[in-house]
Formats: structure tokens, C-alpha cells, sequence
């Protein structure tokens, strides 16, 4: 389905009677060349990237519930290529550039806003080392300036400048930083892979993966068997069930994550803020709301919910940034599975078994990586070797200690990214 | 969500500080081999379900405890201090 002006109006005028679908919902062939676990955006993307890119449109995804359901539908929509590390740098320097591109390439309004952030200063220490990544930054091709507070003022007038306890001394600024909305990044991917004659497989959920002398043969699922030539896991949270049906355990421990979101306000925040006080971050939607979080709640959890100790510690982090919002509303909090790595960094590789491939590890940054981790993923589905930019991004970097990217420098070790 | 020390009681987790997977319990020989010591320190089962881990009741008496609890529902099954499984 395709959207225009002149079709806007026309259903408009006819009662809305007229719109299809965006995308076919085919029942599962016998065999595919690839089926890839997981409808995502990880898994959309990939599927648009393998027909786009490489051609290969003899493709899967199979989705146990409905596609963007996950992740991608519970994210805080933040895009940006701010990485210190050897690795993801290139990596996420490589996806915004895709991010920069993905409207015309989907011909979908992905409504990708890069409105600037700004990580707030709070001490001499700190600015040293956003002065550190701003160069590595810089150094990746990507845009970074530090603000000092009259430049932050400027920007921000509304956040607190007398707090004493977290004081504002500058900004990270990366301008090309920004937001996008996140269903639509999932539609848009769905409806080109589709299009380009991949199947796209809801209420499907894989419930075995078929390996015959260490060579994948398929999947077993809720709507019977599939052959697949090769079988690429992209399920974020859920990750270690899915490659447990294959025997192998991952490095990967699932944590939740909440979001909040006030009612919709008049604009008053027209940029990305990060704030020193519990890893918060806040932003604006394009329909009012402020959009905000923080950390994790620390526990490993599947419930997709979090509890009240982590609400009161994010909203006490965003009444020191902008004490005004105590007067807003809370509208709504959710929680998503968080697919945590040991060193905070994710992984993209093939497996032991021939055939089986896994990307994973995304941790609290996957919607943001969402078409770099697609590309990457297609390449090394189609080639068998990994993209330049997941070269380091190995299973096995854990056990080697070769190639860890210790994004925060607690070491590589569960329960400290 | 609330713990059940068996020291102080039933406490609110934010007394609490989360360790991980009890595995961290079966500290593998120093000589184990790398597979071993990867499966110690790296690979987890990640459970959505019933889950052992340990907890350290830092705000409270400082003891650590292993813990079952169910990861989809967070229901607390059971909280045992870790010397006493050591034992």
C-alpha cells in the first residue's frame, strides 16, 4: 500500500473504506534459504536489506506474536552515533548514516527528527571525558561540539541551572543526534521486505531448531516444520530461549528497562537531554509528550513491567533537571526486556553449528542500531563473513578476552552495564 | 518487590544490590580450562521463569543470599543465606 496526498483526500472523502494492508500475510512455504527468528526491527530489517542489498528474497520471518511488538514498540526512539569504543563506533556511525537515508530508501515516513542531543556536564572529570568522545566522535566522521553553560542555556532554559547536586558545567552536543517513531521504522521495513517477496510469518512462534550433525536443517514451529538453508536468531530479550533450542547458552543475562511518558504538553524541550543522575534521559514526542527513563531496574526479569523503587528514582532525576515537570502527568510506564551482554557491547556472529547465526546483546541501545544491525546482519547472512563494521562483535570475545568493547569501563562482567 | 531475609525479614528490594545467576556460587578450580571458566563467568541459562541468583542485603545485615524467584512474574519463591548452601 502506498500513501499520497490525493489518496489521503480521496479517503477522506469516501469514509476511509479504501486501505489495504502494508503488507501480505502468506502462509509458511516448506523451505526457505533463510528464516530469521524474530519480527522486530532487527529481523524486518535484515529481511529488507537481504532482498535489497544481496537479492535474496527466499526469506522468512517468523513472528510468535505480532511484528514490532517487541522492542521496537517499547523503546524511547533515540538515534544517535555517540560511541566511544573501537567497534561500535563504526558501527553506529555506519547505522545513522543509514538512519539519514531510511526514508527514501523505505519511501516510508519514518518521522526521523535530528533535533540534537546534549549529555548535560556535571563535573571537571566529566567534561574531560565528553571532551575524550566528542573527539572519538569527531574522529569517526561523526559531529560533536561541547557547549559551555551559556551555550547549554541557550538551548535548554528550561532545566535547572542552581541545583547543587548534579551542577551543570557544559553539554555534549551531537547535532545530528535525534528521535524517530518507532512503530513506523518497524512498518516501513515490513512493507519493503515484503514487497521485495519476503514472507512475513505472524502468530508463528518457533518452538525447535533442527540441527542434523551440526548443521542446521530448519525450524520447528507452531504451524509445523520449516526447512531453512540457514536460521538467524534476532530475538532480543527472548534470545537465550531461542538459542537454547539449539543447545547452546549465550553470554546474555534479560533485564528490564522503564519508560515514562507524561501527558502531551506544549513544546518546551526541542533536543535529546541526557542528565548525570541515574543514566536519565528525556525527550519530547512529536505528540506533546515528555518521553523519559533511566536506569535499569537491576534484576533479571522477564515481566516487562518494573517496580516502584526505579519510578521514584527516575522521577526524582527528572524533578532535578526540570523541577516544572512535577506538574505535569504521568500518562504512562512501561518495561522492556533488556538483552544484556557482559560488556554492554552486542554480538553478531555465526554459531558453532553451521547454518545458525545470532545477533544479540543489544542491551538498552538496540532501536537506535535498527538498520546498521539489519545491513550487518543481511551481509553476513549472505556472504558468511562479518560486515566491517561487526568485525569485533564476536560470540566468542568473551571466553578470548580479545576485541571486548567495555563501553562504561566497569569490565566485562553481567549486572554492571 | 520484597525479599524474605532470613536475618531481618521480609525487606523492600531496594535494600537489596543483585549479583546474578547463583552459578557464581560453583567458582570453577583455577586450572579448570578456559571452557569451563567462560561458562562461569560469561554464559547463563537466562530463565524466563524460576531463577536461583544472589543478592546481598547491603542495606541491611550485608548478607548474601541465594534466592528463587521467578523472572516472568518476580513472585520469591525462597531466600536462603549462601553460607549455608556453601556448607
Amino acid at each position: 500500500m502506498r500513501f499520497s496526498g490525493l489518496k489521503i483526500l480521496t479517503e477522506g472523502l469516501t469514509g476511509n473504506k479504501g486501505w489495504g494492508p502494508h503488507w501480505r500475510s502468506p502462509e509458511p512455504k516448506p523451505e526457505y534459504d533463510i528464516i530469521l527468528i524474530g519480527g522486530g526491527g532487527h529481523g524486518l530489517a535484515t529481511a529488507h536489506y537481504l532482498a535489497k542489498v544481496h537479492g535474496i528474497t527466499n526469506v522468512a520471518v517468523l513472528e510468535k506474536g505480532y511484528l514490532g511488538g517487541g522492542n521496537v514498540g517499547r523503546n524511547t526512539t533515540i538515534v544517535r552515533a555517540n560511541y566511544l569504543m573501537p567497534g561500535n563506533s563504526e558501527f553506529y556511525s555506519h547505522s545513522l548514516k543509514l538512519w539519514e537515508g531510511l526514508e527514501e530508501d523505505l519511501n516510508y515516513n519514518v518521522m526521523h527528527s535530528q533535533r540534537g542531543i546534549i549529555n548535560l556536564v556535571h563535573s571537571d572529570g566529566q567534561r574531560d571525558a565528553f571532551i575524550r568522545r566528542g573527539n572519538m566522535m569527531v574522529g569517526e566522521g561523526d559531529d560533536a561540539e561541547m557547549l559551555d553553560p551559556a551555550g547549554v542555556k541557550k538551548l535548554l532554559p528550561m532545566i535547572d541551572f542552581d541545583q547543587t547536586r548534579f551542577p551543570i558545567y557544559g553539554g555534549l552536543y551531537h547535532r545530528r543526534g535525534g528521535t524517530a517513531r518507532h512503530d513506523a521504522v518497524a512498518w516501513g521495513f515490513a512493507r519493503s521486505a515484503s514487497d521485495r517477496g519476503v514472507d512475513l510469518i505472524q502468530q508463528c512462534e518457533v518452538t525447535g531448531i533442527d540441527v542434523e550433525g551440526g548443521v542446521v536443517k530448519g525450524v520447528q514451529t507452531t504451524r509445523g516444520s520449516i526447512r531453512a538453508k540457514k536460521v538467524a536468531m534476532v530475538a532480543a530479550g527472548r534470545s537465550s530461549q531461542v538459542a537454547a533450542m539449539a543447545g547452546l547458552r549465550l553470554p546474555i543475562e534479560s533485564h528490564v528497562l522503564q519508560a515514562f511518558v507524561t501527558e502531551g504538553l506544549k513544546p518546551c524541550l526541542d533536543h535529546v537531554v541526557t542528565y548525570g543522575m541515574g543514566h536519565f534521559y528525556i525527550s519530547q514526542s512529536d505528540k506533546g509528550g515528555l518521553v523519559f527513563g533511566g536506569d535499569l531496574d537491576m534484576y533479571a526479569s522477564y515481566a516487562a513491567r518494573g517496580n516502584l523503587p526505579l519510578v521514584e528514582h527516575v522521577t526524582e532525576a527528572a524533578m532535578t533537571l526540570m523541577p516544572q515537570l512535577g506538574k505535569a502527568r504521568m500518562l504512562r510506564s512501561w518495561g522492556g526486556i533488556m538483552d544484556m551482554s557482559p560488556d554492554g557491547s552486542f554480538i553478531m556472529d555465526r554459531t558453532d553449528i553451521e547454518g545458525l547465526f545470532v545477533n544479540a546483546g543489544w542491551c538498552y541501545g538496540g532501536f537506535k542500531a535498527t538498520p546498521g544491525s539489519g545491513y550487518a546482519y543481511a551481509h553476513l547472512l549472505a556472504t558468511g563473513n562479518p560486515h566491517p563494521t561487526t568485525m569485533n562483535h564476536r560470540l566468542d570475545r568473551f571466553r578470548t578476552g580479545r576485541g571486548i568493547m567495555d563501553e562504561e569501563t566497569t569490565g566485562s562482567q553481567h549486572n554492571l552495564h | 518487590m520484597r525479599l524474605q531475609c532470613p536475618i531481618c525479614g521480609a525487606r523492600d528490594v531496594r535494600e537489596f544490590y543483585y549479583q546474578g545467576a547463583a552459578v557464581m556460587l560453583e567458582r570453577p578450580d583455577p586450572d579448570a580450562g578456559e571452557a569451563a571458566w567462560d561458562d562461569y563467568l560469561h554464559l547463563r541459562d537466562n530463565p524466563a521463569g524460576e531463577h536461583a541468583e544472589l543478592w546481598s542485603h547491603d542495606a541491611g545485615c550485608g548478607a548474601w543470599l541465594k534466592v528463587r524467584r521467578n523472572t516472568a512474574t518476580h513472585e520469591v519463591y525462597s531466600a536462603v543465606l549462601t553460607r549455608e548452601v556453601k556448607r
